[in-house]
């Protein structure tokens, strides 16, 4: 697979809410290369403090010139990077790992927790190629209403059907997400697509298994470099000793590759 | 006079480099990690990923840290081990033009037999840098790196096993580095390398818990660079054998620092991580300053630094 390293310009911010920022920018060889899944490594500081990169999946590309990411102001690495601005250029590395194998004339399930969703509309959107929209459910969770809405637009633009869960009842279903998948039980079998917090893809797995559904799962963790050199962001493995490594082995697994703690 | 070109080769024993700068172990795979942001062929060697007698999984997650200016790893030597080292990855470094220098490690002075040997009847791999200094794993490594008396047995051992050119790294996890850096000087090391991570520790005060499983870690990144200067400025002036620098290495800057006080080479490790690109910059850049200093070649850099 290639990467490449970039000084992309950022086209645009946009704030979707306090703290939901969206990034558009300007990096062509990786709008070209990218996947659905995969994600970039992001140079913050011009310093040596805070000194990782940080990574980010991709929540967009028009596959000519710009890519999109999604992001919430969580810790230090995010607060600098809402800092920045229209036309400021960033030092970014990508496309990095292993995305989404999309299975073609598959019926579908996406399933997305607040910031995890960020890469499924890529996914959605390249799924469109090869899927009817009423074969592609969409399940996506939130803390609220406020965070929740424009992440749902995206999909809902593409003309996609989506089911809402927030935290605290502010839209649709007052609870988990994974609560969602309840009603379509007696489907026939869907390949299900999940992006989210750890409690959440674990739930998710452990449904997938329990309906017989295969379940691919985007995992986040630690990592200091992306480039499956450090080797820092181990994950053990379900068969087998040893671990998997979430940079290049993922970020998406099967379900079933991983040991679920 | 403006030179254009300013010689840029340096000599590590017999391990001739066309210019000072390596990649360092586990900063860099096993080289094709890189191969699409970075021109291999342009670097001095590439420094591969230690490797041990038998594969090894690894320390359990979380493995690292960051903390400021610096990383904390305690990724556990985990390696494909030396068969599938040498029959899947050796063969990609076969077709770019560079030296490849192998790390080796092991818990016993036999393992270290074992891969001095098998890496000895080899072809491609160039030299064998000698890591005594992991502070990650339990059993030998940093023990070994500690210890005057055992560092010599296993430079020994491998002197005794290996016709190549060694590099034996040291740890700085030690009170004085001058005795180690002699101690395996003379039991027939070719070069010392130096410094490995030191060892340190990060905290979550919320859940009250290490931030890393294995509880401790190697610190490295920029926040090391000035301990390894002073360290590898003290060995050099206790040994005779060339010096190869590491710690803390982002820019040519550094790497000229290290050179100033005395490193034959140096080695960039986590700003591989951060820029990947780095070596290739850290090239260019010693180039620029020989130029500025009016150097006709980095041999006049090396050691001149003026006390």
């Amino acid at each position: 697979m290639e990467s490449f390293q970039e000084k992309s310009e950022i086209i645009k911010v946009e704030q979707l809410t306090d703290d939901v920022i969206r990034l558009t920018l300007h990096s062509q060889a990786i709008a070209k290369a990218t996947l659905p899944g995969q994600f970039v490594m992001i140079k913050v500081s011009g310093g040596h403090d805070p000194l990782l990169r940080r990574p980010f999946s991709l929540h967009r590309t028009d596959g000519k010139e710009t890519v999109q990411i999604l992001y919430k102001v969580l810790g230090r690495g995010t607060k600098i990077l809402s800092e920045f601005c229209a036309g400021q250029k960033l030092d970014i590395v990508g496309p990095l790992g292993h995305g989404f194998t999309i299975k073609k004339d598959k019926p579908t399930c996406l399933v997305g927790g607040g910031m995890g969703i960020a890469p499924l509309l890529f996914l959605a959107d390249t799924m469109l190629n090869s899927l009817e929209p009423q074969n592609i459910i969409v399940l996506l969770g939130a803390q609220t209403k406020a965070e929740l809405e424009p992440l749902a637009g995206g999909f809902e633009k593409l003309g996609l059907v989506v089911e809402t869960a927030t935290d605290d009842g502010s839209l649709g279903h007052h609870g988990f997400v994974i609560d969602l998948m309840d009603k379509f039980e007696t489907d026939p079998s869907r390949e299900m697509y999940a992006c989210g917090p750890y409690p959440m893809m674990r739930a998710v797995a452990r449904k997938s298994e329990i309906l017989g559904w295969n379940c691919q799962v985007s995992l986040e963790t630690m990592m200091a470099c992306g480039l499956a050199a450090c080797l820092g962001c181990a994950y053990p493995r379900k068969y087998g000793s040893g671990y998997v490594h979430v940079c290049k082995d993922g970020p998406v697994f099967d379900s079933e590759e991983v040991l679920w703690l | 006079m403006a030179l254009v070109k300013p010689d840029l080769q340096v000599d590590i024993g017999n391990l001739h480099l066309q210019n000072p700068v390596m990649t360092a172990s586990g900063t860099f795979g096993y080289g094709e990690e890189f191969a699409s942001i970075v021109d291999l062929s342009r670097l001095g060697a590439i420094v591969v990923k230690g490797i041990s007698v038998v594969p090894r999984v690894g320390n359990s997650p979380p493995r690292v840290a960051e903390t400021a200016c610096g990383m904390l790893n305690a990724i556990g030597l985990e390696n494909v081990g030396v068969e599938r080292f040498v029959s899947e990855k050796l063969p990609y470094l076969r077709n770019v033009n560079v030296p490849v220098v192998v790390n080796i490690l092991g818990d016993t002075t036999e393992e270290y037999q074992d891969l001095a040997s098998q890496l000895n009847d080899i072809p491609e791999v160039a030299a064998i840098e000698v890591n005594i200094s992991c502070p990650n794993v339990k059993k030998g490594g940093v023990a070994f790196g500690t210890d005057p008396e055992m560092a010599q047995t296993v430079t020994r051992t491998v002197r005794e096993n290996c016709s190549k050119p060694i590099i034996v790294k040291l740890s700085p996890n030690v009170t004085d580095i001058t005795v180690i850096a002699k101690a395996v000087e003379d039991a027939g090391a070719d070069a010392v390398s130096l410094i490995n991570t030191i060892l340190g520790m990060a905290i979550n005060t919320g859940r009250r818990r290490p931030v890393l499983a294995n509880v401790v870690g190697g610190l490295s990144g920029p926040a090391i660079k000035p301990i390894a200067l002073r360290m590898v400025w003290q060995a050099a002036n206790a040994v005779n054998i060339p010096i190869v620098g590491i710690g803390g290495i982002c820019s040519a800057q550094d790497a000229v620092e290290f050179l100033l006080a005395g490193a034959s080479a140096i080695q960039v490790g986590t700003a591989n991580f951060i820029n990947p690109r780095v070596t290739e910059e850290v090239i260019d850049g010693i180039r620029e300053y020989l130029i500025g200093q009016k150097m006709e070649s980095v041999q006049e850099c090396i050691g001149a630094l003026k006390v």
